[in-house]
């Protein structure tokens, strides 16, 4: 799937902003941002649901922009699920492949029982729609209607409604936000390995980065109507682009510093000399940011005061700290800039670490992420990186 | 030391006590409304149901019990078995007609964004104007020479027929003041029914492969209409079975009974004659219908059209 310079106007507000996205056959594409930043509204187009203002989508080289949204040999999964509740769950799974295949005329109530090539096509339907509930395992709720189902009941019939006529491509439109904490992670793993089963393109919309991070193959992160980033999970998390991308992506999220460009290939950041060449001319402002798993802290002991160590770390004051059991962060005040950090500390130091210890933090050239002043990443070497072209697919 | 445990006699006592002050205060709650639901709906509906077994007339002083007569001379009666023809006839008319045409009219007016407002205010007139006042101007306009309507069918070319003194039409031409009376009602109540129907289940269907607009009202619109038709259809037949005000105004049950209908043999027999036994009989058998009515909805709206 292809999709060239989309652009969608809403009245006065432009949503999509030129989307330019390449999507290999087979893939896990999940498209994140938050609310507001057009991943519904560019869903929506491309199922054909929406007409885009400008731009283009091409589905294995044929060109849908003209098609209906029954043409198009998409499947959508929406976040309501939008089962119809009058039609028992067999129903709403065979009713895509009873407007396919059946005519309108075989389509009119009692027509089944006279009609001998409709019962035919009838049976046909019947054995897909309990091939489809059995691999969804929904098979005992065939004969219930919507509403005696569970919201984990009906996300699957809503699948199952979506796969039973084998479209191209999948799109889903967060479809795990009405479920709670505990059944969505089990669905997540389950929506991963239908993925895996039948291999075919899925675009899922999300705002939830759990979800981008543990399905996809590869993450677009939609802000302000465009994509700012297009690359696999991993990347988008220890390499990220943008500064809206490295704030929104990790949780918590990313600490950020103020620095200045100095002459002779260094960034100064709250009275330190940072050996960074970001090849910007001396005196620009930059964002330096670190995840906070890799800022890492130290208790300010007369011995590691040394003059040695306090010109390559920051001095700071726990202000806050929270146990998770499994993390320990701890929120430190810098002295000298007004800035907060956040650093993930092993719980077992809990005792050490009390409010209001002074500490020293230390910033490792090699996990730091340096973002100019419109918030592009600079890297060292002073290379400016433009948007990441499609990992090959 | 006083026990921690209050021995069992004790708390029998509470629970006594507090299962009282519950039923005190249901009935505080709910006793106002079952009373007046008792002197105005229920002891009138017995006194009517004692009275038809009666040959009590208006201003009578002495009553005698007379059994099911009424009952008897009522269905032996020529004008009676007319007069429930009639409203059957009329109510056959009315309901799919003012159903059909409210439901065609709330599709169209949804399906358009324009002066929305316009038509729905002018479908909505009929309802909000007084029927006998309405009435009076109907029959201006049906009037056989003088009147609008046939002034404008023999500008066409068309002689129009005596609306409402030709005994074949005069039924026709009161059912079409009635359906054009209860379209604007219908409606609006289909409106509600169609602005809450999820948009997301359109475009489900949009995708599954439904593309034109029969399927469409298949699939989707009809049967999440189910509440809200069964609901029209059921008060639209109430209020059809109860036309009187026309009748009344227009054309007194004639020419010959040809729009003789139950209400009017009710009010004639009750309020004419004074024959208020036979008439209560009358209104026994309309509130056999009605119930009917009632209780076919209530019947349906549990097993077959309610999805929630």
């Amino acid at each position: 799937m292809v999709i060239r310079g989309l652009v969608k106007n809403f009245g006065d507000t432009r949503v999509l902003n030129g989307v330019d996205l390449d999507i290999g056959a087979g893939e896990f594409i999940t498209v994140l941002g938050p609310s507001g930043c057009g991943k519904t509204t560019l869903m929506r187009i491309i199922a054909g649901l929406e007409r885009q203002d400008a731009g283009s989508v091409e589905i294995d080289g044929r060109p849908v922009d003209a098609l209906r949204p029954n043409e198009r040999d998409i499947a959508m999964v929406f976040q309501s699920y939008a089962l119809y509740p009058h039609l028992t769950v067999f129903d709403n799974i065979a009713l895509p492949l009873r407007m396919r295949r059946l005519s309108w005329r075989q389509r009119l109530p009692g027509m089944r029982r006279i009609d001998r090539s409709a019962q035919a096509i009838e049976r046909g339907i019947a054995a897909k729609v309990r091939e489809v509930a059995g691999l969804l395992q929904i098979e005992p709720l065939l004969a219930r209607k919507p509403a005696q189902l569970s919201g984990g009941q009906k996300q699957r019939v809503a699948v199952g409604r979506a796969m039973v006529r084998e479209p191209r491509v999948f799109l889903m439109d967060e479809p795990l936000s009405n479920l709670d904490a505990e059944l969505r992670v089990h669905m997540r793993a389950e929506i991963a390995q239908l993925h895996r089963r039948i291999g075919v393109t899925f675009i899922y919309v999300t705002h939830d980065q759990a979800e981008a991070m543990t399905m996809s193959d590869r993450v677009v992160v939609m802000m302000g109507g465009r994509p700012l980033q297009f690359a696999p999970p991993g990347d988008v998390y220890a390499d990220p682009e943008d500064l809206q991308v490295a704030r929104f992506v990790g949780s918590p999220r990313i600490n950020t510093l103020p620095g200045t460009v100095h002459a002779g290939g260094s960034i100064e950041v709250g009275g330190l000399a940072v050996p960074f060449d970001t090849g910007l001319a001396p005196g620009a402002q930059v964002t330096v940011s670190l995840r906070p798993a890799d800022t890492k802290i130290a208790l300010q002991t007369p011995d590691t005061a040394g003059a040695d160590r306090a010109g390559r770390e920051l001095a700071a004051t726990i202000v806050h700290r929270e146990n998770l059991g499994s993390d320990l962060f701890l929120h430190c005040r810098v002295e000298g800039i007004d800035a907060t950090l956040v650093a993930r500390e092993d719980p077992g130091k809990v005792g050490l670490l009390p409010v209001g210890a002074e500490i020293r933090i230390g910033l490792p050239v090699e996990h730091l992420l340096a973002f100019d002043a419109s918030g592009r990443r600079v890297r060292p070497g002073g290379r400016m990186t433009s948007l990441a072209q499609p990992a090959a697919a | 030391m006083t026990p921690l445990v209050k021995p069992a006699q004790d708390l029998h006592h509470a629970y006594r006590r507090r299962d009282l002050r519950e039923a005190l205060a249901a009935l505080a709650l709910a006793g106002p409304a079952s009373a007046l639901i008792f002197v105005f709906l229920i002891a009138p509906l017995v006194c009517i149901a004692l009275l038809s077994l009666t040959d009590y007339q208006l201003g009578a002083k002495a009553l005698r019990f007379v059994g099911l007569h009424n009952y008897s001379e009522m269905f032996a009666d020529r004008v009676f078995r007319r007069s429930l023809e009639n409203t059957l006839i009329y109510v056959s008319v009315v309901v799919p007609l003012s159903v059909g045409l409210g439901l065609g009219a709330a599709l169209l007016i949804e399906a358009g964004e324009s002066l929305r407002a316009f038509y729905r205010t002018v479908y909505f007139l009929p309802v909000m104007a007084t029927l006998i006042a309405m009435a009076i101007v109907w029959e201006f306009a049906l009037h056989p020479k003088l009147g609008l309507v046939n002034l404008a069918l023999k500008s066409v070319g068309i002689a129009g027929p005596d609306w409402l003194h030709d005994r074949h039409i005069v039924l026709y031409t009161l059912a079409g003041i009635g359906v054009w009376q209860s379209v604007g009602f219908n409606m609006v109540l289909f409106m509600a029914g169609l602005q809450a129907i999820p948009r997301d289940l359109y475009e489900a269907a949009a995708v599954d492969g439904v593309s034109n607009a029969w399927d469409r009202f298949r699939t989707v619109t009809w049967p999440m209409l189910g509440p809200v038709s069964l609901f029209v259809i059921v008060i639209t037949a109430i209020r059809s079975f109860q036309v009187f005000d026309t009748v009344q105004v227009m054309t007194k049950g004639g020419p010959n009974r040809a729009s003789e209908v139950l209400l009017y043999t009710m009010y004639s027999e009750g309020f004419e004659f004074f024959r208020t036994g036979y008439a209560a009989a009358v209104t026994m058998v309309f509130l056999a219908f009605v119930l009917a009515l009632a209780a076919l909805k209530t019947w349906f709206l549990d097993r077959r059209v309610h999805y929630a």
